[in-house]
């Protein structure tokens, strides 16, 4: 318990256990503005054109805001230094080796996910993600006040993905890791030399496949049936569902590509869990 | 009494000193409040009037006015640590325990800049999570989202090349650890899938990262210049687009 008392207390962990707080404290406070809303309806027009000068109405809050973000920012500067180690060293590894904090959960991400999809396709995805948001959204209402009843799919994806898939992801990472990236509960000490026993085995091998061959095949088959089910959902619905009609064919693939791709992280990490699995295709060329 | 004040007062602004100072005096007016944003060169950026509702806390979080003053801070107080820190190998380290130890305030400054840096990526973050859950990216801002999705990895970008400068392990790990991603890049990266032969792990994304296959020298030096120029200025530029759109995309988003 020690070691994880001092680890929540290192000082450049401080921004982590401040968003511990943070996190909570404004999903409180949208979440009750949204539930007001979709109580009382969407505010007026007559709410939108009650105007007030800037000068001083905004000036004020925001110098206000300004000194009391900057009184907290001396308060902590004057309270925590921040941290010196050794001088670097490139023949001295460190025990666990850890990128800085917000770089974590991509870090976590490379238990689950071979580097070349956990350092880089899929921060390119979450990139090219979020900037196609807006052109992906067809749905007009919910601009500029909170709600939830107005547009709940789009709330719970990108909440997932913020809170869940980038927030726990980084505080496990910062204070769940120790060395050798394995898991360690807060009660339990780091012991550098534990033995993990390697017992992974391949999707494929779970199902019974020893060819090297088939075992290539069978695992395209599921990653091309797992981007398929985009499109079949798709080809099934469409007819009926005014949803699809209104997002149309091209907006729609890319959806369902992002959608299943931001799934397939939890969707690998229950399989390691449960299921030790390492990769679900393993081929010449690469493994997933 | 209150007549005398009000002579003195009088007198104190029709003086030559005072009027050389203050060209006109100060009305209590509406085209005085509109005059006072439209004139100011550090307040133009914000439109004379807006709705209420913007000013509310519990609307905006304050969150992209906190990012925009971090960043303010990390530039002034970077700017003071540029007087003493060498971005070389053998004075990095050296130097940043110099600030600690020896210069009056160093230690407060050097904490001041991280705890800043810290503070911008909380905030940054947080901004970008009130914007999506307002649905201020809608039409017509959602160009003005795609810079700031790029101001988020700027900001990120900006706090990584700074982590290498103080030259510790904590530093050199990290950065080593961050930058280990890129020998896996498809095709560019020497480790990474469909790579050709030609990529080795001295030419390839990495590398030109670094300036080397390991973190060494020259990458203090390419962050150093990386985190005092290129992407400050980067980021300057950007900020000024994504206010400047704020302003023309309609202002705060509202109920509309």
């Amino acid at each position: 318990m020690e070691h994880f008392i001092a680890l929540v207390t290192k000082p450049d962990n401080v921004p982590i256990v401040a968003i511990l707080f943070l996190i909570p404290y404004f999903i409180w406070l949208s979440y009750r503005q949204a539930r007001q809303t979709d109580k009382a309806g969407v505010p007026s027009d007559a709410h939108l054109n009650d105007k007030v000068y800037v000068w001083p109405y905004l000036c004020r809050n925001e110098f206000v805001c300004a000194i009391i973000v900057m009184l907290v920012l001396g308060v902590w500067s004057i309270m925590i230094d921040a941290p010196l180690e050794e001088p670097s060293d490139p023949t001295k590894t460190p025990n666990p080796s850890k990128a800085p904090w917000y770089f974590l959960a991509l870090q976590e991400m490379l238990v689950y996910f071979d580097p070349w999809i956990a350092g880089v396709v899929l921060p390119g995805l979450i990139v090219a993600g979020l900037i196609a948001i807006p052109y992906i959204d067809t749905n007009p209402k919910g601009k500029g006040y909170y709600t939830i009843k107005e547009r709940p799919f789009a709330l719970a994806v990108f909440s997932f993905g913020f809170i869940v898939l980038w927030i726990v992801l980084m505080v496990v990472g910062t204070f769940l890791r120790g060395p050798g990236w394995n898991f360690f509960a807060p009660w339990e000490a780091w012991d550098p030399h534990l033995v993990v026993p390697l017992t992974n085995v391949n999707l494929s091998y779970l199902f019974g496949i020893r060819d090297a061959n088939t075992a290539n095949f069978f695992g395209f088959v599921v990653v091309a049936g797992y981007f398929a089910l985009g499109p079949i959902v798709y080809l099934w619905k469409h007819k009926t569902s005014d949803f699809l009609q209104e997002l149309g064919l091209v907006r729609y693939i890319i959806v369902s590509f992002l959608f299943l791709t931001m799934l397939s992280l939890p969707i690998k990490m229950i399989l390691r869990i449960f299921f030790k699995v390492q990769y679900i295709w393993v081929s010449p060329w690469f493994n997933i | 009494m209150n007549e005398e004040r009000k002579g003195l007062k009088e007198k104190i602004t029709n003086s030559d000193i005072w009027r050389s100072i203050f060209r006109h005096g100060y009305e209590n007016t509406g085209r005085r409040y509109t005059l006072q944003i439209l004139q100011n060169v550090w307040l133009h950026l914000h439109p004379p009037r807006i709705s209420r509702h913007a000013l509310n806390f519990r609307f905006t979080w304050c969150m992209g006015g906190i990012t925009f003053l971090m960043f303010l801070v990390t530039a002034v107080t970077g700017v003071l640590l540029m007087f003493y820190y060498r971005p070389t190998a053998e004075y990095a380290f050296a130097d940043v325990q110099y600030l600690e130890f020896d210069i009056p305030f160093g230690m407060l400054l050097r904490n001041m800049h991280r705890w800043a840096a810290h503070g911008m990526v909380i905030s940054v973050m947080l901004h970008m999570f009130r914007v999506f859950l307002t649905g201020s990216y809608k039409k017509p801002r959602e160009f003005n989202w795609a810079v700031g999705v790029i101001l988020l990895l700027v900001t990120f970008f900006l706090s990584f090349t700074g982590y290498l400068l103080p030259w510790d392990q904590l530093a050199f790990w990290a950065v080593t650890v961050g930058t280990n991603m890129a020998r896996a890049t498809p095709v560019l990266g020497h480790e990474g899938p469909f790579a050709p032969s030609e990529i080795t792990q001295s030419n390839d994304v990495r590398f030109a990262l670094l300036a080397g296959t390991i973190v060494g020298p020259s990458t203090l030096l390419r962050f150093y210049i990386l985190h005092c120029v290129a992407v400050p200025l980067l980021a300057s530029a950007l900020m000024a687009l994504h206010f400047w759109r704020v302003r023309k995309d309609g202002g705060i988003s509202g109920p509309l």
